[in-house]
């Protein structure tokens, strides 16, 4: 047992970082995740690494992954981190393209997994429900056989960026007889061009529009689009959501983030000396900075156990529950240390005047909405709560 | 020893408690909030015709006698109902300012306009490089003949885009951080050389970023001692402080109250979530926190007539107690309501935003701890 790096390993991430530098799109640089992102610079990224291939790391070699070592996955996370890469949303890459390559068949397979690779194609997740969110189970939304497709009726919400979606993946209920709720659903894919699908942005709290309602009625897909075995998508979506979880802890764009965070309180100003020289404040960054390191020791152990063929378990849940409490208290010290302009709503202040008359520090203006918005990441994904029982039936035996 | 409320008290709560519900409903604060101006200026006019602008004002300043108690039973309506009008920059600041240390002439100038509601006050005291120190202060006011030339910036100076008139600090005398030097004064808003940068805040008020530009005050507008004013601007902040905890406790009712309502009405896995165990001690840990806070606000203010030591403990533990329990309540409120926590149709995600923000005004958790810490023994 060690924590060093290998001589390969240092080569390794000297290679990925030449990389990043040379070639990561000047545009986007220290983005973030900001509102005033455009649907082409959240798959820039994606692409320029879709051509290098190395777009989905964590894929079998055999369907475009790399065949990177844990070790070597986890920096190519931290060198992206760095420089607070905007990385390839998980729809395609880490939700459904694992589910197709595993439960798929060849067609599906020669059909979807070039576009999710090269960034092409944008994926969404039809999971939710209004009325099934941590009882995801009881989902509704029905798919009905007619000769050579589904007829699909419902309402999926939540559905993240599904406004620029050009396929989503849905579970539907296609036997309504089934004796549990699990038996009867299946997992399908959907064009979202297909006549019926509406798509309905929601604003959310911190005024902006990443999630939506997605209506879909009397849409119809071809029998094709069906993934794997009728009835049985209930497994393809617990696979998936492990699968979500164990990308869902963060723990490089964490370090960033504290790293980001010690630089605002650098510049933070309490009588007369930087915040980050109070005791109180300087505090609780370290404590911060202390569970983030028990965090990352605990995501290189599932990785590691996964190397040696281990599936990512129930323990998945530990990740994404620490994660999601330490990506959230990075934001409430981000807040804190910015102290009274936090409260400016710099999202609807026009740039009118802006250099004689500045309002507030650069670091200031995301500081509250993100706040906001982060409080979304311990209810999705499977809410704490729910997390908690996965390890309480799981592993406590319970 | 009482807790109880007077008959006028109890009255002035009802009423107040009837407008909020009658026109403070969430839609119509939002489509308020999302206007053009941020606020309705009938509701201020209403409020002066219920007396309550006038409230805290002597009789023989034109007001009707009543107290701290008194503004900490409008302020925790206000909560209840996220008013955005400007009862504390205007009442509570500017008429502390007035009541301590007006001259008789000052308060014939201002308090009649204050009650009647036709003077509308912001507080501009917090700057760039402050934070939450009071003396942090680069604004100056040089004497130039009988009266002073005002130069600086003044942070977040909120309800400053409705304000007829500013009430603000500034350095006459001595270093950045030192505590002697510090007057206090009352301008109009629209004095040459007053630039306001007006911008709305994220929990749906309206605040402005003020620079003065070489402002020419008369003798008259500096309001108490000149140089000496630290001591009363700290009182009148401690007094702020305590309206601004009953205004959390009313947002933290009812956040509370929406959330307990929500677990009743939200179905999952074939039962009303508020059967499950696990939500049910957190809403309990909710109303606890609540119960606390308010016993905190009342501590608060029914010391701002203490000794100095004593009424800066106990505002100090009180902005302690309630900020921390405002982040609790607003993350809870939003955890529980789940997915729908996090949009903007319900009104949760607004009484989360405001609690949120209380903590960044007049000092946050730490600076109070530090300030109660340092009072220690004395």
């Amino acid at each position: 047992m060690n924590l060093e790096f290998t001589a390969e390993e240092n080569a390794f991430r000297d290679e990925v970082r030449a990389f990043i530098s040379d070639n990561y799109p000047a545009q986007l640089a220290d983005f973030g995740m900001r509102e005033d992102m455009s649907p082409e610079d959240m798959v820039a990224w994606h692409k320029v690494l879709g051509e290098k291939g190395w777009s989905v790391p964590a894929w079998p070699s055999e369907y475009g992954g790399t065949d990177w070592t844990p070790t070597q996955r986890y920096i190519w996370s931290e060198e992206n981190a760095r420089i607070n890469a905007f990385m390839p949303l998980p729809f395609g890459v880490s939700m459904v393209g694992p589910v197709i390559y595993t439960f798929g068949n060849d067609e599906q397979k020669a059909e979807h997994l070039p576009g999710i690779r090269s960034g092409d194609v944008w994926w969404c997740q039809g999971y939710s429900e209004p009325g099934a969110g941590s009882d995801l189970a009881s989902l509704k939304t029905t798919a009905v056989r007619d000769g050579d497709h589904y007829v699909i009726n419902g309402q999926k919400t939540w559905t993240t960026l599904a406004q620029y979606a050009d396929w989503g993946f849905f579970l539907c209920r296609t036997d309504p007889d089934a004796p549990k709720p699990q038996q009867g659903i299946s997992f399908i894919l959907v064009d979202m061009k297909t006549p019926g699908v509406e798509v309905r942005p929601i604003k959310l709290i911190d005024g902006g529009y990443e999630v939506n309602e997605t209506w879909l009625t009397d849409v119809r897909v071809p029998v094709e689009n069906l993934v794997g075995e009728e009835n049985k998508g209930w497994t393809y979506a617990k696979f998936l959501l492990a699968h979500e979880r164990s990308g869902i802890a963060g723990v490089a764009r964490s370090k960033r983030g504290v790293e980001k965070l010690r630089e605002i309180a650098g510049a933070e100003m309490l009588h007369g000396e930087p915040l980050i020289n109070d005791f109180d404040f300087a505090r609780k960054v370290s404590q911060l900075e202390i569970d983030l390191a028990a965090l990352e020791i605990t995501e290189l152990r599932t990785l590691a156990g996964e190397q040696q063929g281990k599936g990512p378990g129930p323990e998945s849940s530990i990740l994404k529950i620490k994660g999601t409490e330490i990506q959230q208290r990075l934001t409430e010290l981000t807040l804190e240390a910015v102290g009274p302009y936090g409260a400016p709503q710099y999202a609807s202040i026009s740039g009118e005047g802006s250099n004689e008359y500045p309002i507030g520090p650069e670091h200031a203006h995301h500081a509250a909405s993100t706040y906001f918005n982060m409080r979304k990441t311990s209810i999705y994904g499977g809410s704490n709560e729910i997390q908690r029982n996965i390890i309480t039936k799981m592993i406590l035996g319970l | 020893m009482d807790f109880n409320f007077t008959e006028e008290q109890a009255m002035v709560r009802d009423g107040l408690s009837r407008l909020v519900r009658e026109q403070y409903d969430w839609e119509t604060r939002r489509s308020v909030v999302d206007s053009e101006s941020g606020w309705r200026p009938e509701v201020w006019a209403q409020l002066a015709e219920l007396g309550i602008l006038g409230m805290p004002f002597s009789e023989a300043d034109g007001g009707f006698g009543g107290g701290a108690v008194d503004a900490m039973v409008v302020m925790e309506e206000f909560g209840q109902g996220l008013v955005v009008e400007p009862f504390v920059p205007t009442v509570v600041c500017a008429g502390g300012f007035l009541k301590h240390s007006g001259t008789q002439a000052q308060k014939e100038e201002h308090i009649g306009g204050i009650v009647d509601g036709s003077r509308i006050f912001a507080f501009a005291y917090a700057e760039p490089q402050g934070r939450y120190d009071l003396a942090d202060l680069t604004t100056t006011a040089k004497k130039d003949g009988e009266g002073y030339v005002l130069n600086g910036h003044k942070a977040v100076v909120v309800g400053a885009p409705w304000a007829t008139h500013l009430v603000l600090t500034a350095r006459t005398s001595g270093e950045q951080r030192d505590r002697d030097g510090i007057s206090v004064f009352i301008i109009d808003k629209n004095a040459a050389g007053v630039v306001c940068r007006d911008y709305p805040t994220v929990d749906g008020r309206r605040a402005s970023e003020v620079y003065f530009e070489n402002v020419a005050m008369s003798s008259d507008a500096l309001i108490g001692e000149e140089g000496a004013a630290l001591p009363v601007i700290e009182r009148v902040v401690d007094e702020a402080i305590a309206a601004q905890c009953a205004e959390a406790c009313g947002a933290m009712k009812v956040a509370h109250k929406m959330t307990v309502e929500y677990s009743r009405q939200r179905k999952q896995f074939g039962v009303p979530i508020g059967s499950f165990q696990v939500l049910q001690h957190r809403m309990v840990d909710m109303f606890t926190e609540c119960e606390q806070s308010v016993s905190m606000s009342y501590l608060a203010t029914l010391k701002l007539d203490a000794s100095e030591t004593e009424r800066k403990r106990a505002v100090s533990a009180a902005k302690v107690r309630v900020g921390q329990a405002a982040q609790f309540v607003g993350q809870e409120a939003i955890q529980i309501h789940g997915g729908m926590g996090m949009t903007d149709e319900l009104a949760i995600g607004s009484y989360f935003k405001r609690l949120t923000i209380f903590d960044s005004e007049f000092g946050n958790v730490d600076h109070h701890m530090k300030r109660h810490i340092g009072l220690n023994g004395s």
